[in-house]
C-alpha cells in the first residue's frame, strides 16, 4: 500500500524508506516554536538537560504573543525570561513587540515554514502550517525543551482521513465556514490522533488564507495535523515569503486512509459554532435570534488580510450596533500595515470598532476584551469552550469575519447578505 | 501500584477548564493547583486528596496544548487519569511530565464517583475495590516505557545526548 503525505514526510525525516501508521519514530525537526506561556516552562526543562546551546539557533522561534504587550507584572516576568533566553542563545527568530504577530500568522509570513518541513510548536494551533504542505503539530513545553536541545521529537505515525474537496465557494463563504462545517460533521474527536489530508479539484478555489484557517482548526477535530496538497498557489506563497529550500510530497494513488470524506464546497453556507464546542454548528439560516454583546475579529484563525478585507466590505459606511463592542486585531504587524494602507483600519474606526495591536489577548480571555457574566460574543477565533473568553457563564459563537462583522452591525448573529445589499 | 478514590467527569474535558487561561501568567505548580478544574467543578480543589484518580469519558484534555493542565492535575495530587480516549497533546504532555494515564473505555464508563480503585501501571490492570470489577487497559508500548523509565522525556533526552 502507498503512503499519505504525512507518512512520506515523517519517513524522510526519520531516515526510513517507509513508515506505517502506529509506528513510533524519532524525527528530525526543521523548526521548534514556543510562545510566552509555554516557553518559560520549556526553559525550565531545557536547563535540566546537559547542553549549553540549542540545536540550531536558526531553527528555534520564540514569539511573545499571548499576554502581550504585557498585561501585568507576572506576564512581564514571563516575557523577560524568554527574552533573556533568546538573547543568551542568540535565537535568530525571536520577535519582539512591535515587530511581531500572532505566532501562527507570523511563522509562514516570515518564511519559516515551507512544504515538506517537520515542525513542532508548544501551542496547539501549530497545525496551521499544514496549509503549506508541511507536517506541523502542537506539542507541550517538555517536547519543546527536548526539541530545542536535540533537534528531534518522538511521534506516533498517524492514520489519515482524506478530505476530497470539490466545487467552488459561494459568495460570503470562506475557509472558516468549510472547516466549521467539517468539524460539525465529524465531531471534536472525529480525527483524534489522525492526520486530516485535504486535496481534490476544489482546492484550486481556496486561497492560501482560506487554507491557513482550515489547517489551523484541524486540532478542533482532535487531529494531530492538517495537511494540504501543494499546488501553484502554495508555491507562489512560498516564493514570495521564503528563501529556504522546500520539498513537495504527494500522497500515493493507493495511500491507505481510514476514512474518505467528500466535501462539495458549493453546498456550504456561512456556518456558526454555538457554545460550548466547535462541533456544535448550525448554518446561518438555522441560527435564529441571538443577540450579542461583543464581536471579536482576528486571531491566528482569522486575522489575515483576506479576513480584514471581508470585515471591511461589510462594515464600510455602516455603524457598529449601539449595544455592541467590536474589537478587531490584525494578526501581524505586516498585516496591520497593509490594512492601514488599504484604508481598512479607517473603515473599522469610522464604524465604531476598536482596533488593537497584534496579540492573542481576547481569544483566550487573557486581556483586551474579556467577557463578563452572561455576555455573548461572536468571534472569528477557534474555540468556544466554557470560560474561553472570560467569565465561566459567558458564551462564544464561532464564525467567519463576514458573519462577525454583519453581527456587529445588527447586534445579533446575522448573515452578511442581510447587511450588504 | 496506584490506589485512590475516583473523581468522575464526562466527555471532552478541555484544558481551558482544567486550568483556565487567566491563570497562565504563572507556571508555578502549587499556584496552578489552586485553580485546577474550577470552571467546571468549584469543589475540586477543596475535595481532592493526594492519590485520587480521575475517570472521564472521551477526548480528555482537548484544546490548548498547555502543559500547565497535566501539571495542575499532578500538583493537585491526582495520581492517574483513566479515560475512554485522550486528546493527543494532553497524552504526550502527561507522559512527558510523568502523570500516569490509561485509556480504558470499559473502566472509565463503569467506575463511579467515590469508588476505590487500584491500578497496576506495568500490566494495565484496573481493579475497582468498591464493586469488585476488574478491567484491562493496554499497557504502554516499550518506547514510552523507556521514556517513563528514564523519569520523563527530559531525563531520556539527557541520556541520549550524553551518548552522542
Ligand atoms: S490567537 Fe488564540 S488560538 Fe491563536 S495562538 Fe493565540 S490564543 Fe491560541
Amino acid at each position: 500500500m502507498g503512503m499519505t503525505m504525512t507518512q512520506k514526510i515523517l519517513a524522510a525525516h526519520s531516515g526510513q524508506d517507509r513508515v506505517e501508521p502506529g509506528q513510533l519514530i524519532m524525527a528530525d525537526l526543521d523548526l521548534v516554536l514556543g510562545n510566552d506561556i509555554t516557553t518559560p516552562v520549556a526553559i525550565r526543562e531545557f536547563e535540566k538537560i546537559n547542553t549549553k546551546t540549542v540545536f540550531d539557533k536558526r531553527r528555534v522561534a520564540i514569539v511573545p504573543d499571548h499576554f502581550t504587550p504585557n498585561k501585568d507584572i507576572k506576564s512581564a516576568e514571563q516575557c523577560r525570561l524568554i527574552r533573556n533566553f533568546a538573547h543568551h542563545h542568540e535565537i535568530e527568530n525571536y520577535f519582539e513587540i512591535g515587530r511581531m504577530g500572532i505566532e501562527h500568522a507570523l511563522i509562514p509570513e516570515k518564511g519559516l515554514a515551507v512544504p515538506g518541513d517537520v515542525i513542532i510548536g508548544a501551542d496547539s494551533h501549530t497545525c496551521t502550517y499544514g496549509a503549506l504542505g508541511a507536517f506541523s503539530t502542537g506539542v507541550g513545553s517538555t517536547d519543546m525543551a527536548a526539541g530545542m536541545a536535540s533537534g528531534q521529537c518522538w511521534f506516533k505515525v498517524p492514520e489519515a482521513i482524506r478530505f476530497n474537496l470539490n466545487g467552488k465557494l459561494q459568495p460570503w463563504v470562506s475557509g472558516k465556514d468549510v472547516i466549521l462545517h467539517i468539524i460539525g460533521q465529524i465531531g471534536v474527536d472525529g480525527a483524534l490522533y489522525k492526520s486530516m489530508e485535504f486535496g481534490g479539484a476544489g482546492l484550486a478555489a481556496l486561497t492560501m488564507d482560506d487554507r491557513f484557517t482550515m489547517a489551523n482548526m484541524a486540532i478542533e477535530a482532535g487531529a494531530k495535523n492538517g495537511i494540504f496538497e501543494v499546488d501553484d498557489k502554495t508555491l507562489a506563497y512560498v516564493k514570495e515569503h521564503s528563501t529556504r529550500e522546500y520539498k513537495v510530497y504527494k500522497a500515493d494513488e493507493d495511500a491507505g486512509y481510514v476514512r474518505v470524506v467528500n466535501i462539495n464546497l458549493s453546498d456550504i453556507r456561512p456556518t456558526v459554532a454555538f457554545p460550548h464546542l466547535p462541533d456544535n454548528t448550525r448554518t446561518i439560516d438555522e441560527v435564529g435570534e441571538i443577540t450579542i454583546d461583543q464581536v471579536v475579529i482576528g486571531s491566528c484563525t482569522n486575522g489575515r488580510i483576506q479576513d480584514l478585507r471581508a470585515a471591511a466590505r461589510v462594515l464600510k459606511g455602516k455603524k457598529v450596533h449601539s449595544k455592541v463592542r467590536t474589537i478587531i486585531f490584525p494578526a501581524t504587524q505586516k498585516i496591520y500595515l497593509q490594512a492601514m494602507r488599504e484604508g481598512l483600519l479607517e473603515i473599522f474606526v469610522e464604524a465604531g470598532a476598536a482596533v488593537s495591536t497584534p496579540t492573542c489577548g481576547p481569544c483566550l480571555g487573557g486581556h483586551m476584551g474579556v467577557l463578563g457574566k452572561g455576555e455573548r460574543a461572536v468571534a472569528t477565533t477557534n474555540r468556544n469552550f466554557v470560560g474561553r473568553m472570560g467569565h465561566p457563564e459567558s458564551e462564544v459563537y464561532l464564525a467567519s469575519p463576514a458573519v462577525a462583522a454583519a453581527s456587529a452591525v445588527t447586534g445579533r448573529i446575522s448573515s452578511p447578505e442581510e447587511v450588504v445589499k | 501500584m496506584i490506589q485512590g478514590k475516583v473523581i468522575k467527569y464526562g466527555d471532552n474535558i478541555d484544558t481551558d477548564v482544567i486550568i483556565p487561561a487567566r491563570y497562565l501568567n504563572t507556571s508555578d505548580p502549587a499556584e496552578l493547583a489552586k485553580h485546577c478544574m474550577e470552571d467546571l467543578d468549584k469543589s475540586f480543589a477543596a475535595r481532592v486528596q493526594p492519590g485520587d484518580i480521575i475517570a472521564a469519558g472521551r477526548n480528555f484534555g482537548c484544546g490548548s496544548s498547555r502543559e500547565h493542565a497535566p501539571i495542575a492535575l499532578k500538583a493537585s495530587g491526582i495520581s492517574l487519569v483513566i479515560a475512554e480516549t485522550f486528546a493527543r497533546i494532553f497524552y504526550r504532555n502527561a507522559i512527558n511530565i510523568g502523570l500516569p494515564i490509561l485509556e480504558c473505555p470499559e473502566a472509565s464508563r463503569a467506575v463511579a464517583d467515590g469508588d476505590q480503585v487500584r491500578v497496576d501501571l506495568n500490566t494495565g490492570r484496573i481493579e475497582n475495590l468498591t464493586s469488585g470489577s476488574i478491567y484491562q487497559a493496554e499497557a504502554f508500548p516499550d518506547f514510552m516505557q523507556d521514556i517513563i523509565g528514564s523519569g520523563g522525556l527530559i531525563d531520556y533526552v539527557r541520556g541520549r545526548m550524553g551518548q552522542r
